[in-house]
């Protein structure tokens, strides 16, 4: 790979002070140091080696440990597809035929107005560029519904990236998960895309057959709310015209259902977060307390039953929306959890109970993963404040005078 | 009241090129230095010789007027060939070209049964005019203590976990009687406890296993467990006003040997080590040798990176550079200025990584040797990953907020978040795992500072 390195030393001065692209260097340098490992060696003083990990492979980490949720994803916005217009039959070919062509376009989309904005901020603002995007730029589409029309992505992406991190001062410095707030974005500014009945993307040219609704489990849980009936039962009752089985307990856990790109199957959150968690870059402490605050307020609820929805068990949770994604890929970012590990366990208790709270008791919105987690991040600084003055207490304890 | 303490947080970082456990005899490097660098917070070095003065070991050259009564005194006889200077005429180096046989000043000689006698000051005096008082390192600051004040207590870390670290137990051999007269004179030093500190995870050397008038406690755990600021932690911290003063084997045996026979004695065995090194083992010199004799012939390959000290706290120096003051090693790493493609991401197993993004399977060869080199593996960047730096701090402090207090410039939490406790060294493993890649070491230095100084 010489020609490689000698094509990019040729043209380094162009970037570097005094060039002709000088305002451009940290495009140049992002390329670079992607492809090549730069050679800057350690200061004469202080740590005269270093540990081989860098940011570049911390959020590739992530990124790889997404791809089980992509791929999945993939399939699963055609098996949906097909189901919805009444060929189950459809062969594997097919079948992510239409998810890729519906998928690989709100990926390029994310990657290239996350990229576009990123780069243009660090030509106006000189700085490097982090390498946080690359975990967003993948995390966005894997939470849009598969019929979300491409300008909103973009729309979302330059939204969340120039108002949730850039105004902050760039990655580590945001307050709000970058992801999140493009799909609250999302949420706010265009509802009607964002919700109701467009989980499954049927396309343009077919019509879906008699008895297809879309609905997700949370919707229908909600309803029972209203109508009296359980939230079990009304589950298995779904989709018996066109689809039956689409939401028992073990379909809802593999993920064969409508929903988010990525987000609908437990099994393949449950990988990442082994990946995350065995090579240690995602908090295990915050995914165990999310999981552990959504099961223990499910209970309660249990306890409290007043309705059907707060009877529905509480390891449905678990499995229907988007718990598992939200708390594997989001609540663990460490820029906006919190940042000491008594902290963590705190967040994600939080996180976990205010889920499931939401989705019970908040009928405008049916999930609450996505609110539980950017309201825990505007109070985790909160948390770690008074983590980090227990432990200045501890520390004056004690002295003698 | 000694203590057992086991230690689970750290890393061992366990380099390629040990030194093999033999003490070669060679023809002494021609120069030696004294270098004020070596220790932190020597303001204004006032010299008291100039080029082609001659010295004997022990005669005083140089002292801080900020400080005047701790006398730098020459680790060799000789003559005063080169006063090196850097920017705005800093005070570098104080090279002597050593006699071939080194004379030596004479000081006041005692018995051992003497020492019991000798008051405070007595003893305050002759440490400070026979130049062995810049041993004694106070905390908080880690500079040369102050002689007018009387520290809480002195501590002693009898083994070193740092990378490539000599064995204490070789290099000080024989020098028991030294050690333990070195030990009643700092007794006399501090009301306190005088802590000599083991590694409960090897055998203990009889230097330090029978020594009287101390208490000896043991420390078992990967490093840095052998750093001295752990130790202070974990026995008797260090809150603000405190003063404890801190002194490495060498120092003690220098000051017992002051004392006893009357000399300056920075005669020390070194070792010299690193996966760049043909055959890495011990050799004897004294304090501040040129480096240039023990790798001449003696490298595998020319693009090399010297360092005095170990590979995580220590300074580079150039191929005719001289040891620091503290330093008993000589690390030769790879020079890491290369390009590497795909290097951050490429699977390999000759990488070291504390994280297992990196080295997921590394847990499996517990014992593999890395030769690593000094590229810095990645670019700076802002505070992003949590909860790592803790992993390798055996200690209850939060080093990301304590760093990010000294950079925000809060005295207030920066004292009460632990900068008393802490010096360089006891942070050199956040350095050295930090995926941002901060200079933390310096960060550090510049919070002790402010504090020093406000």
């Amino acid at each position: 790979m010489k020609f490689l390195r000698e094509a990019l030393d040729k043209v380094k001065p162009h970037f570097e002070k005094g060039g002709k692209w000088e305002k451009f260097y940290y495009i140049y340098e992002a390329h670079d140091t992607l492809l090549f490992a730069p050679n800057h060696t350690t200061n004469s003083k202080g740590v005269q080696i270093r540990d081989a990990m860098d940011m570049k492979r911390l959020m590739m980490t992530v990124i790889i440990a997404m791809i089980p949720c992509l791929l999945f994803g993939i399939y699963n916005v055609g098996y949906q597809h097909f189901l919805a217009i009444g060929q189950p039959e459809a062969g594997f070919g097919d079948i992510v035929l239409v998810g890729l062509i519906q998928v690989i376009p709100i990926l390029v989309v994310s990657y290239a107005a996350g990229l576009g904005t990123e780069f243009t901020f660090s030509v106006i603002r000189q700085h490097p560029i982090n390498e946080g995007f690359l975990v967003t730029g993948m995390l966005i589409p894997l939470v849009m519904p598969p019929d979300i029309p491409l300008w909103q992505v973009a729309l979302a992406t330059i939204f969340a990236v120039v108002i949730a991190k850039e105004a902050f001062g760039g990655t580590g410095m945001n307050i709000l998960n970058v992801a999140l707030t493009a799909r609250a974005f999302l949420y706010f500014a265009y509802p009607s895309q964002i919700s109701g009945d467009v989980w499954t993307y049927i396309g343009g040219a077919n019509k879906a057959i008699e008895g297809f609704t879309g609905a997700t489990p949370l919707s229908i849980g909600a309803e029972t709310v209203e109508n009296g009936k359980s939230v079990v039962a009304s589950l298995s009752a779904y989709g018996s015209g066109w689809a039956d089985g689409i939401y028992e307990f073990s379909n809802m856990f593999f993920g064969f259902m409508p929903g988010s790109i990525g987000e609908t199957s437990t099994l393949m959150c449950l990988i990442g977060a082994l990946i995350l968690i065995f090579t240690g870059v995602g908090s295990w402490k915050v995914m165990i307390s999310v999981i552990a605050g959504a099961f223990g307020m499910g209970l309660l609820l249990n306890g409290l039953a007043v309705n059907e929805f707060m009877a529905m068990p509480a390891h449905y949770h678990l499995v229907i929306g988007g718990l598992a994604f939200g708390t594997v890929y989001m609540a663990t970012d460490p820029v906006t959890a919190s940042q000491t590990e008594t902290g963590k366990w705190i967040y994600g208790l939080m996180i976990g109970m205010l889920t499931v709270v939401i989705r019970v008791f908040n009928p405008a919105y049916p999930e609450g993963i996505m609110l539980a987690i950017l309201f825990m991040n505007v109070f985790a600084p909160l948390i770690d404040h008074y983590v980090v003055i227990a432990n200045k207490k501890r520390r004056l304890q004690r002295a003698t005078v | 009241m000694s203590k057992f303490i086991k230690l689970k947080k750290g890393f061992d970082i366990n380099l390629a090129g040990k030194a093999e456990k033999k003490i070669v005899e060679v023809e002494q490097p021609e120069t030696f230095a004294y270098k004020p660098s070596s220790f932190h917070g020597i303001l204004r070095p006032k010299l008291k010789v100039k080029e082609g003065d001659t010295v004997k070991a022990g005669t005083p050259i140089l002292f801080d007027k900020k400080n005047d009564k701790v006398l730098h005194v020459a680790p060799v006889s000789g003559e005063i060939v080169e006063i090196r200077r850097g920017e705005k005429r800093k005070l570098l180096e104080v090279v002597i070209l050593a006699d071939k046989t080194i004379e030596y000043e004479a000081f006041e000689k005692h018995t051992v049964s003497d020492i019991n006698g000798l008051s405070r000051e007595n003893i305050v005096d002759q440490m400070l005019g026979g130049g062995v008082w810049p041993n004694l390192v106070q905390r908080p600051y880690g500079v040369i203590a102050d002689p007018s004040e009387t520290p809480k207590s002195i501590f002693i870390s009898a083994f070193d976990t740092h990378p490539l670290a000599p064995d204490y137990d070789l290099i000080f051999k024989g020098q028991e009687q030294y050690f333990q007269a070195g030990i009643d004179i700092l007794k006399k030093l501090t009301p306190g406890a005088v802590h000599v500190n083991v590694n409960a995870d090897a055998e203990v050397s009889p230097m330090f296993a029978h020594i009287k008038n101390v208490e000896l406690n043991k420390f078992s755990g990967p490093h840095p467990a052998g750093n001295v600021g752990v130790q202070i932690h974990h026995l008797d911290p260090i809150n603000k006003g405190d003063v404890v003063w801190t002194i490495n084997p060498f120092g003690v045996i220098q000051i017992g040997k002051l004392f006893l026979e009357g000399k300056y004695d920075a005669s020390r065995i070194i070792a010299v080590a690193g996966s760049e090194v043909k055959s890495p083992q011990y050799y004897k010199t004294y304090t501040g040798a040129s480096i240039k004799r023990f790798v001449e012939g003696n490298l595998k390959n020319d693009h090399v990176r010297f360092v005095s000290g170990n590979a995580l706290t220590g300074r580079r120096v150039a191929a005719d550079g001289h040891l620091g003051f503290f330093d008993n090693l000589l690390t030769v790493l790879p020079e890491g200025d290369k390009y590497e493609l795909f290097g951050w991401i490429k699977p390999t197993t000759q990488k070291l990584s504390f994280q297992r993004a990196f080295g997921l399977f590394s847990f499996l060869f517990p014992n593999k040797e890395y030769a690593l080199d000094t590229n810095v593996k990645g670019e700076p960047r802002a505070f992003v990953q949590t909860g790592i730096f803790e992993k390798v701090t055996p200690m209850d402090i939060l080093p990301t907020y304590l760093l990010k207090a000294i950079l925000a410039e809060d005295f207030d939490d920066m004292e009460s978040l632990g900068i008393y406790e802490i010096i360089e060294e006891d942070l050199a493993l956040c350095e050295f795992i930090d995926v941002s890649k901060h200079d933390i070491q310096d960060i550090v230095r510049e919070g002790l500072d402010l504090i020093r100084y406000s």
